[in-house]
């Protein structure tokens, strides 16, 4: 399945290249013009019946992981995260650098003290342990300026919901590669834009040179219907549907654009709810600012656990998501 | 002061200005030879010359809060929209866009004061009453209402409705043979939005951002030399912006020149429009001339009349100037 093979790669920001090069192979005989920009993103034009309009479509190809950035005269590898990550969330896991495996590695619960124990240990106490047997075997493998990423395979869970790391926003790219095999009304750029998690990085060239009259986002969200919260402290909750942002940590969302996104849903019958929480942002935040102003809007995939080795996402949500996306596309010339 | 009361008392939450913009539109048209509004909901009127493009910036938006789910029993969770003080937040009054007035109240265990544990009741017996009047997404501002004496203006949203009024009186005195971008911004508290992507499009040789200031004269205070009644602040720096020596000496220059008082401002907190502009497209030679203000972000901003007056002069002698081309 073409999502499971999207998480399976790894592209941490920086390094899309595999993405990338995967999703071009996947596009390309759907795309009237497919470039690669300066700063590594992909852009696919598909012409529309009707060039009057300029439509641009974004999701991200990147995730987050680790960069190495010191090889320890034992071998161990050290590294600083990319992008946000929660250290107590990331602690023994599985990384691979490229084909090499490594585990995060901390003392075990034998040598520690009390008060190691009872406080988060920080990303520089922290190393990557790829069994090597001192620097010099290290060196063999991994250079300075390598990237790790999670080591975790895409599973069903259960029946309705599956596991991967990085589903954001592998997501956003599966279903931007499904819909260049639509038909667009106007002329459509198909953006798979690099270094989001570090800054909102790759959007914010790509709209400065399409310079579309309107942009949607396609994206994952933070979805925390989880113990220990509180439902007026949800963001989203999972199986009830894809999410449409009103407004978030970048972005305050067009009143006008973002209810008539809600009502076509409810027209065409596709589970929806918006995203309750004002937390997060993602490259909505930089492409509405870009040029003259850019309107824009977001819809995301519920997704628990994100930015860890392991997000959880429901198939009927994903499902959501493609069909509002779709009506998006479909019926967008009743607001430009 | 009737029109500083009506901008003041104007809806216009960050992301929804309209029913403020309208109001400006209205009171700008008849002075300016052109007014549109963008594709993030500036509002620009323009008076047409031959000499440079100066851009002149207020925002017109204001803090306030955004409906997040409405429970069971009819109380409105929220988020804030710019910079709230969590800790003054209970018992304060908020006003929607449709009139409805609502009470910000605390669960009992909220030492913290976060605004997670906050609510606002509009007296809705349920979720269906409530859902009646409000949805989710849905801004509220803080009600604040407008006094004045012979010297003094206290007022919830006089950051920026105060900058707006300088503009529009500006805009209706102003004799000049430079091209002026009169611009109300919108998206400033939330982080200098509208002015980013309407500075990119005029593309100015110079602007100005017009903007309140923290004043450091109030008992204990922050550690800051604008004073109430000081004049109008001339900035020289905020968080977001160095201005630019020519723009901030002209300024001192022509206050001295034209005996209208000034001061100084360096604001250790916030940054302003002037930020976002300066940095838009390749650059703009960009400053600030601020009114001096009390308790900014509270329901009672306090603001003197003279200070006000001396910054619609200084603006005016400044957009008056004729500069070489």
């Amino acid at each position: 399945m073409l999502l499971e093979k999207l998480c399976n790669l790894d592209g941490v920001s920086g390094n899309e290249g595999a993405v990338r090069d995967f999703i071009k192979s996947q596009i390309s005989s759907y795309a009237d013009n497919i470039s690669v920009d300066n700063i590594g993103n992909l852009i696919a034009f598909k012409k529309g019946s009707d060039s009057s309009k300029k439509v641009m479509l974004s999701c991200h190809t990147d995730e987050v992981g680790f960069i190495i950035n010191g090889i320890t005269k034992e071998g161990y590898l050290e590294f600083q995260t990319v992008g946000g990550i929660d250290t107590r969330v990331i602690i023994s896991k599985k990384v691979r650098i490229g084909n090499i495996k490594g585990i995060i590695g901390i003392k075990a619960i034998h040598l520690t003290t009390k008060s190691e124990r009872e406080n988060i240990p920080k990303v520089k106490d922290l190393y990557i342990d790829i069994g090597a047997k001192d620097e010099e075997d290290a060196k063999k493998y991994v250079r300075l300026g390598d990237y790790a990423a999670f080591d975790t395979d895409f599973e069903l869970l259960g029946k309705s919901s599956i596991k991967a790391k990085a589903i954001d926003d592998r997501v956003g790219c599966y279903i931007l590669t499904e819909l260049i095999k639509q038909p667009v009304q106007y002329d459509t750029y198909f953006c798979f834009c690099t270094q989001e998690e570090v800054g909102l990085r790759g959007s914010r060239v790509a709209a400065y040179k399409i310079n579309p009259d309107i942009c949607l986002v396609i994206e994952a969200t933070t979805c925390s219907d989880v113990k220990g919260s509180v439902p007026h402290g949800y963001s989203t909750i999972m199986n009830k549907g894809a999410a449409i942002s009103f407004m978030d940590r970048t972005t305050i969302y067009n009143k006008d654009l973002y209810e008539w996104l809600y009502e076509l849903a409810k027209k065409n019958n596709i589970p929806v709810q918006y995203k309750n929480l004002v937390a997060g942002g993602n490259d909505a935040g930089i492409i509405h600012l870009t040029n003259n102003g850019i309107p824009t809007l977001s819809v995301s995939l519920p997704c628990r656990y994100i930015h860890s080795p392991c997000g959880i996402a429901s198939l009927d949500d994903i499902e959501s998501l493609k069909k509002l996306s779709l009506c998006f596309i479909k019926n967008i010339g009743e607001i430009i | 002061m009737d029109i500083l009361k009506k901008l003041t008392q104007t809806y216009g939450p960050s992301g929804r200005e309209s029913d403020i913009k309208e109001l400006i539109e209205n009171i700008a048209r008849p002075f300016a030879d052109e007014v549109y509004t963008d594709a993030l909901g500036n509002l620009i009127a323009r008076k047409k010359g031959n000499g440079k493009k100066i851009m002149v910036a207020a925002h017109m938006d204001e803090i306030g809060v955004v409906a997040t789910l409405i429970d069971d029993n009819g109380f409105i969770r929220f988020s804030s929209v710019g910079g709230i003080y969590n800790k003054d937040l209970l018992g304060r009054r908020v006003c929607f866009k449709n009139g409805v007035i609502g009470v910000i109240g605390s669960e009992e265990e909220n030492k913290d004061r976060k605004i997670l544990k906050m609510y606002i009741d509009i007296g809705a017996k349920d979720k269906e009453t409530c859902e009646k009047l409000i949805s989710i997404g849905d801004m509220a501002v803080f009600c604040g209402d407008f006094y004045e004496n012979n010297d003094t203006i206290i007022s919830k949203a006089l950051d920026n409705r105060s900058g707006c009024y300088v503009l529009l009186k500006t805009l209706e005195k102003i004799n000049s043979k430079n091209d002026i971008y009169f611009v109300f911004t919108t998206q400033e508290e939330v982080g200098l939005r509208g002015a980013r992507t309407s500075s990119f499009s005029i593309s100015p040789d110079y602007a100005l951002a017009i903007d309140v200031t923290d004043t450091g004269d109030t008992p204990d205070g922050i550690k800051m030399a604008t004073k109430l009644s000081g004049g109008a602040a001339i900035k020289i720096m905020d968080r977001s912006i160095l201005c630019d020596s020519f723009i901030r000496s002209k300024l001192a220059e022509l206050a001295s020149k034209n005996d209208i008082p000034y001061q100084l401002e360096v604001m250790n907190y916030g940054g302003t429009d002037a930020g976002a502009i300066s940095l838009s497209g390749a650059g703009v030679k960009t400053g600030g001339i601020s009114i001096p203000t009390r308790y900014i972000h509270s329901p009672s901003e306090m603001i003197n009349k003279k200070d006000l007056d001396s910054v619609i002069s200084l603006l005016s002698v400044f957009l008056e100037e004729n500069y070489d081309k």
